[in-house]
């Protein structure tokens, strides 16, 4: 779409040769600079996080990379570190220098331990090449990488829920503050920077923020990795500047024909035909890069009720918030389904879906209503009444 | 149990702690590794890596049945995790669904009488561009249909034939 280069053709390492000749200061103000903002969905600004984590003091600090990549439609992760490791490795450990971490942990999901083979082979690439270890490259920095594998639970993509289960407990999310930053893994400053992030954070060293900032919005900056799935007539892993429309992504994709988008994956928003001139940015629609394209022939219900099951069988069930009221929602959904809900209890669920938004404890509870309210919504016409296809 | 078993199994957890380390840190990775090689972990295996790690038997127990990957139940050999997340459903995962049923004659959640296979659900793989995507263990098979069903199973089952080692590789087309 662009002539500008483009994340695959990084100059291999150019980033960390960059770190290793700025001061930390400096790393983290080009990073700023930059106008990166966290691409595992929340948004949260990377310089800020690294800041708050190189400011604290403490005799051990962590980088960890999230690659608890859970969120239905997203698979641009699992690409990144087929394809590009080296550049999330790089990543980490410009992140090292930037907060004065000696460790960094990938924690890969149970369902990727297929990929574990290759990343280690890097890693050990990268020791050889001293681009890991005592004294990297002749500087000063002592950093290394190790691999932690999940154990299948989507909470564990919630940065405190990852530590836990790095700790050894179960994936539950921790009250929030204290953060990570000051409080995390071992009860040390620990970020926790998702797989395109760092990957992002290693191109951005290596040619500028401004090269990074020449695409995409005011407030969302740069580029970003998309997964796209559904019914479309080319999905798989694309990169776009932030701030595209729905629409432009679409006919990129081939599915202009589509009734609704689900951007964010089961946690984001149902984005109708109506609403496809809207942007995809963090001001906007924001988004950690899964977009599943639902085609006119698609039963919203039928959507909602695969979101709603996964909701229930991944809610961590420590706040009750979550724990009940996705299984209300879905006890809900089935009475739409068969067409024996009325009105008053549909606003009911609806209330219910913006309790749990404020009343839970961590992102899961807060967004697994969102599909749910924004059908509700959108679809109102092909929700009531309904006579059931499956007695 | 035969206490000989018991013996193995517990020298078999002490090795791999001294090898993942010998912390609360640690009791995933060892938790994983004792899934991985006997398909159970049952209560006796949480009693010593309790006492390894110096907590109590039921903090053990605690995350083994809050992952889904660990669980104390017995599993087969072989471990079919089919995706049942959206872009997977929409691509035909319930056909896969019930041919599985069909050839191993049990239902998902459940395991084969013989202990050769077990059937489970998963939540999102990330094989979303190229479903229905389904788990052998820790090999990936995607875009399956219901006829190429019987062909994974049957790589799966030339393992167990009479002359196949347990530890042979399984080869899959």
């Amino acid at each position: 779409m662009s002539p500008l280069p483009t994340y695959d053709s990084m100059i291999p390492e150019a980033g960390l040769r960059a770190a290793l000749a700025l001061d930390r200061p400096r790393i983290i103000s080009e990073i700023g600079a930059s106008g990166l903002k966290g691409r595992g969905g929340a948004g949260f600004p990377t310089a800020v996080k690294w800041n708050f984590a190189a400011a604290a003091q403490a005799d051990k600090k962590f980088v960890i990379c999230n690659a608890d990549e859970g969120e239905p439609g997203t698979f641009k992760d699992r690409v990144i570190l087929q394809e590009h490791a080296d550049l999330v490795f790089e990543g980490m450990t410009v992140a090292g220098k930037a907060v004065g971490a000696h460790e960094g942990i990938l924690f890969l999901r149970g369902e990727y331990t297929y990929l574990r083979g290759h990343l280690e082979a890097v890693l050990a690439g990268r020791r050889d090449r001293n681009l890991l270890g005592k004294g990297i490259l002749g500087s000063g920095l002592d950093f290394d990488i190790r691999i932690f594998m999940g154990a299948g639970a989507y909470i564990c993509g919630e940065e405190t829920a990852l530590i836990e289960a790095l700790e050894g407990f179960r994936g539950e999310p921790r009250n929030r503050p204290p953060f990570p930053v000051n409080t995390g893994f071992l009860g040390r400053p620990s970020i926790v920077n998702n797989v395109e992030t760092l990957a992002w954070a290693a191109c951005i060293l290596g040619r500028g923020a401004d090269w990074f900032r020449s695409v995409g919005t005011e407030k969302s900056t740069g580029r970003k990795i998309f997964s796209v799935s559904g019914d479309c007539a080319r999905p798989g892993v694309y990169e776009f500047p932030m701030g595209l429309t729905v629409a432009e992504l679409l006919k990129e994709v081939g599915g202009e024909d589509a009734k609704a988008a689900q951007i964010g994956g089961a946690a984001g928003q149902c984005v109708p035909a109506k609403d496809f001139g809207r942007s995809i940015a963090f001001e906007d629609i924001p988004t950690g890069g899964s977009i599943i394209v639902l085609g006119p022939h698609r039963d919203m219900l039928d959507v909602l009720h695969n979101f709603l099951e996964f909701f229930v069988d991944e809610s961590c069930g420590q706040c009750a918030p979550c724990r009940l009221g996705n299984t209300k929602l879905l006890e809900g959904l089935e009475m739409l389904r068969n067409g024996t809900c009325s009105m008053a209890y549909l606003k009911e669920l609806c209330d219910l879906g913006g309790t749990m938004q404020v009343a839970s404890k961590c992102g899961l509870g807060q967004s697994s209503p969102n599909a749910f309210l924004s059908v509700v919504e959108n679809f109102r016409e092909e929700l009531m009444g309904r006579i059931p296809t499956h007695a | 149990m035969l206490m000989t078993e018991r013996d193995r199994l517990a020298s078999e957890i002490r090795s791999l702690a001294a090898k993942l380390g010998q912390d609360r840190t640690s009791l995933i990775p060892i938790l994983l590794e004792v899934k991985r090689k006997y398909h159970t972990i049952d209560s006796y295996a949480m009693q010593v890596i309790a006492d390894l790690l110096g907590i109590h038997p039921v903090e053990v127990n605690s995350v083994v049945s809050f992952y889904a990957f660990l669980g104390g139940h017995r599993q087969g050999k072989f471990v079919i995790r089919l995706c049942r997340t959206i872009s997977c459903d929409m691509q035909g995962k319930s056909r896969v669904e019930r041919q599985l049923e069909n050839d191993l004659g049990i239902r998902f959640g459940e395991t084969t009488p013989d202990g050769k296979f077990t059937l489970e659900f998963a939540n999102c793989m990330g094989m979303c561009d190229q479903g229905p995507a389904l788990l052998v263990n820790d090999r990936i098979h995607t875009r399956v249909t219901p006829e190429k069903v019987h062909e994974i199973l049957e790589a799966c089952r030339r393992v167990f034939g009479v002359h196949a080692a347990e530890t042979k590789e399984v080869v899959f087309k």
